[in-house]
């Protein structure tokens, strides 16, 4: 298969919306128009300000909005160049290589997905969300977080979609894990594509395997490159290990020795 | 016009900017970024006589201004390159170059007599310093006796350019770059990797799962240099330098260190793009500076007074 290309943009940060204090969604314009940019897909931006930043950090794209030519990154500070990410100005010039990597492959049929997210890992699956209601297919979202607070752009997933929570602490939606929802006992959906933490995605994908689901999962293993050269974030799939910066990020669970 | 050219014992670039092995892929996933026909030299990933599956992960350390790896030399094999990679690449408007390493030095010899069937690599850069396998790499570049070794063991049935790459995780590099020139080799690129090591506190764990790994990045770039100069005054074969080249400044700064040519790595994951503008910067740092050629740049470094104070 041919693989699209990627580029190396300046775009321009254009709006910083601090969604609590761990989340900024940043939205970013570019000169000219996007690439062709699929769910799943992720940027490698280079992060200037941070002396303990050397590398490129891989974010997943939030969401194209093609309209505005507008491009959204959903950042959680985690350490000290997400933090000097976020304290980036309006107007900055942000330099990414985009698109990079696979992305999520589309449903054979048109009967209902369920895309599952946790934390963060909710970030791909808004694009996901819009690009599968744009094709008539219906969608549902799971989306799991510690709190209430850290449920992340859930009026923008309801555009699409059912929107179905939980929380750790039972501060919104019900109780517990995204696997323990009631609703996994009571619907069936013929594809879930899941974004998280490992262990939720490895439960999910336990869930899928039990009731012959077919599952994709996005990793986020530690990269260098992002553009599968130095080899650095494989995983160790039933082909070997395989970057997950290139063959990846998304794989079907099938692939994965989980 | 300045004159790019660089000579390397039957072996000429277009310019002295080549790219490390590990770091650039078959030169293939760069060119959506860049134009191979800007640099001299494309040094693909470590190919070994079988397949190697490398070590598990986690393989990678970020540290300041730098990075750890312990990829582990992963690739298909010798003849999955000749056979799959090889006519993708080979007429690519660059010299591309093969890293060849191996476990006993039967494996250096039926690697390289492999790749020397392959018409349009002009050259090898054999890999005896590679800190992350258990058997042959470095083991063999840490001393002269195992350096000499391999090196003349190749050096038999090896008629191109034989380039090999030295590790910095020694003494004393230039013992080890003498003994290589002896046994036969064209030219000497270095540095590897430095041995380092990472630690997660909070887990109380190695972050890599080999514990140890090989330190890159710009904050390898003043040792890399001092060996660098050291070596070239130490050998008559060309040598290539590398170790944090992050611009042009650091290109020419090794070149005037007595490099012939250089090497860009951990750069190149940094910005894709990097390798052109060290070359444009080269250029024209000899257009500012008065220099014909590229070539004039090699171990032009004046040092005033005798330099003892540093060499003793």
């Amino acid at each position: 298969m041919q693989k699209a290309a990627s580029f190396i943009l300046d775009l321009e940060l254009t709006e910083k919306l601090s969604l609590n204090s761990q989340y900024v969604l940043m939205k970013f314009r570019g000169v000219e128009q996007f690439p062709p940019i699929k769910p799943g897909q992720f940027a490698q931006i280079r992060i200037d300000g941070s002396p303990t930043t050397y590398l490129r950090r891989p974010f997943s794209i939030n969401f194209v909005d093609t309209e505005l030519n507008e491009l959204w990154i959903l950042v959680q500070i985690v350490g000290d160049g997400t933090k000097a990410l976020s304290k980036a100005q309006v107007g900055t010039q942000i330099n990414m290589i985009l698109p990079l990597g696979n992305g999520f492959s589309m449903p054979l049929s048109n009967e209902r997905v369920l895309l599952i997210g946790g934390g963060v890992g909710v970030a791909p699956l808004l694009m996901l969300g819009k690009v599968l209601h744009d094709q008539e297919i219906p969608v549902t979202f799971l989306l799991g977080a510690r709190s209430a607070s850290d449920l992340l752009e859930l009026d923008l997933f309801a555009e699409y979609g059912m929107v179905f929570t939980t929380t750790e602490d039972g501060s919104k939606g019900e109780k517990g894990y995204v696997t323990q929802h009631s609703l996994l006992n009571t619907d069936v959906f013929r594809k879930i594509y899941t974004c998280g933490p490992k262990p939720m995605m490895q439960a999910v994908s336990n869930y899928a395997k039990h009731h012959g689901i077919d599952c994709e999962v996005s990793l986020e293993n530690t990269m260098a490159c992002g553009i599968g050269v130095c080899l650095c974030c494989v995983e160790n799939t039933r082909e070997g290990h395989v970057c997950v910066c290139k063959d990846g990020p998304v794989f079907n669970t099938n692939v994965l020795r989980w | 016009m300045v004159d790019q050219k660089v000579y390397l014992k039957g072996l000429e670039l277009r310019n002295p900017v080549i790219t490390a092995s590990g770091t650039f892929g078959f030169g293939e996933e760069f060119t959506d970024f860049m134009d191979l026909s800007r640099i001299g030299c494309i040094v693909v990933k470590g190919t070994t006589i079988r397949h190697r599956e490398g070590n598990p992960y986690p393989r990678m350390a970020e540290t300041a201004s730098g990075m750890l790896n312990a990829v582990g030399l992963q690739n298909k094999g010798v003849k999955y390159f000749a056979e799959n990679i090889y006519p993708r690449i080979k007429d690519f408007d660059t010299n591309v170059l093969v890293n060849v390493s191996g476990s006993t030095i039967e494996d250096y010899v039926d690697t390289a007599e492999i790749i020397q069937q392959l018409d349009q690599i002009p050259a090898i850069e054999l890999n005896i310093s590679c800190p992350n396998v258990k058997q042959g790499g470095m083991t063999f570049g840490t001393t002269t006796k195992g350096a000499s070794q391999v090196v003349e063991a190749v050096r038999k049935v090896y008629k191109k350019h034989l380039m090999v790459k030295l590790t910095p995780n020694v003494t004393d590099i230039t013992e080890i770059a003498r003994a290589v020139e002896a046994a036969g080799a064209d030219s000497v690129s270095l540095i590897n990797t430095l041995l380092g090591m990472a630690i997660n506190a909070e887990k109380r764990r190695p972050v890599l799962s080999t514990v140890t790994g090989g330190l890159s990045g710009a904050c390898v770039k003043p040792i890399a240099l001092r060996m660098v100069w050291q070596t070239a005054n130490a050998v008559k074969i060309p040598v290539i330098g590398l170790g944090g080249i992050s611009s042009a400044e650091d290109a020419i700064e090794f070149l005037l260190a007595g490099a012939s040519a250089i090497q860009v790595g951990t750069a190149n994951f940094i910005d894709p793009a990097i390798t052109p503008k060290i070359a444009a910067g080269i250029v024209d740092y000899c257009e500012r500076h008065g220099f014909k050629s590229v070539r004039e740049l090699t171990g032009a470094l004046i040092i005033d007074g005798d330099g003892t104070d540093c060499r003793r």
